[in-house]
């Protein structure tokens, strides 16, 4: 789901550039009231967690490769506003340093991943496990349910924002520009490998972690309201 | 043993297992993650180079392009493996600084 330079045209990378920065400046913002400085190595952990997480590439047999990102399960541990933080500086490097995801792109993938994935799969995890201790059987499917749909939701706005470009951006002799496949292939290819594969990839290393980290008396986030 | 160790112990399990990561998707024969095929890849498969994209393509040599040393694409799995390791470490590392000096710049105990 790491976008590569080019693949997106400049205007819509700077459309998306400016959407997040609003975004971080609110995670920066509420991360910095909300968060305890205990809290602060798990946050690094996370982050660095879902960094190695990302690397196991799970292969479909001749076709494609996908893995697991833990935005969602970062999002369920330390809240949603603090994953983004940690998933973003994990697209950073990655894109600077292994050229995992493109420079350009950086606005886009952290939308899809650091803002999307986890808020998306945070606040249906919080639907389904309302009224529930968070070490109840109820809770630990919800993260996984969570995180399966996060992740899928994630893919489904990068396929549409790379089916876009073709429609919006080529050239005169019809050629596109940056990415050129179609809405109508792009989206059913991102959507169908991670509803099929890697959002149960997902799911599964979420449901793992949240219920090793429930048997070790984790302090889970709550958020002010519940 | 207090649970950051345990968490940090499970990471470092994680970097030495990394190579799976490699392996596997070699093994299955798979392709690179759709929409993330290089630009030689795209070419055959559209069977043109979008012409922005070839430009943007070129925008950022990263040091340590797809966890890996230049030079060593045909260096076979064993190399590649040693290489993602490495990558792995170094992401870790500069990500756990990275986030500890956020924190301790910006996090005032909210205890």
């Amino acid at each position: 789901m790491h976008i590569p330079d080019g693949y997106l045209s400049p205007q819509t990378c700077g459309v998306f550039a400016v959407v997040m920065v609003p975004i971080w400046t609110a995670a920066s913002k509420i991360v910095k009231k909300t968060l305890k400085a205990r809290q602060v190595p798990f946050l690094a952990i996370g982050a660095a967690f879902s960094f190695v997480i990302m690397m196991f590439n799970v292969p479909i047999p001749g076709g494609s490769t996908g893995h697991a990102v833990g935005g969602v399960l970062i999002a369920i541990l330390l809240g949603p506003w603090a994953a983004c933080i940690a998933i973003t500086v994990a697209l950073v490097i990655q894109a600077l340093l292994f050229g995992d995801g493109g420079i350009t792109a950086i606005g886009a993938n952290c939308f899809n991943m650091a803002f999307l994935m986890p808020f998306t799969g945070y606040y249906t995890y919080k639907l389904i496990c309302a009224g529930h201790p968070i070490g109840s059987k109820r809770c630990i499917v919800a993260a996984g349910i969570g995180a399966y749909i996060g992740i899928c939701f994630a893919a489904f706005m990068a396929g549409v924002e790379l089916g876009i470009q073709p429609l919006l951006f080529h050239a005169s002799n019809g050629q596109a520009l940056y990415c050129p496949y179609r809405i109508n292939v792009a989206v059913p290819a991102m959507a169908a490998e991670y509803l099929l594969l890697f959002g149960w990839v997902e799911l599964i290393v979420t449901t793992l972690v949240v219920k090793y980290l429930q048997k070790q008396n984790f302090v889970f986030y709550k958020s002010d309201k519940s | 043993m207090t649970l950051i160790k345990k968490l940090c112990f499970g990471l470092a399990a994680l970097v030495f297992l990394s190579p799976l990561g490699l392996i596997f998707p070699a093994c299955f024969k798979a392709c690179p993650a759709w929409g993330e095929w290089g630009t030689g890849e795209l070419q055959k498969m559209a069977g043109y180079l979008p012409q922005g994209l070839a430009q943007m393509s070129e925008l950022w040599k990263a040091p340590m392009p797809d966890y890996a040393f230049k030079g060593w694409e045909a260096k076979g799995l064993a190399h590649l493996s040693l290489a993602y390791i490495i990558a792995a470490i170094t992401g870790i590392a500069l990500i756990i600084g990275i986030i500890l000096l956020l924190g301790k710049i910006f996090v005032k105990d909210n205890d």
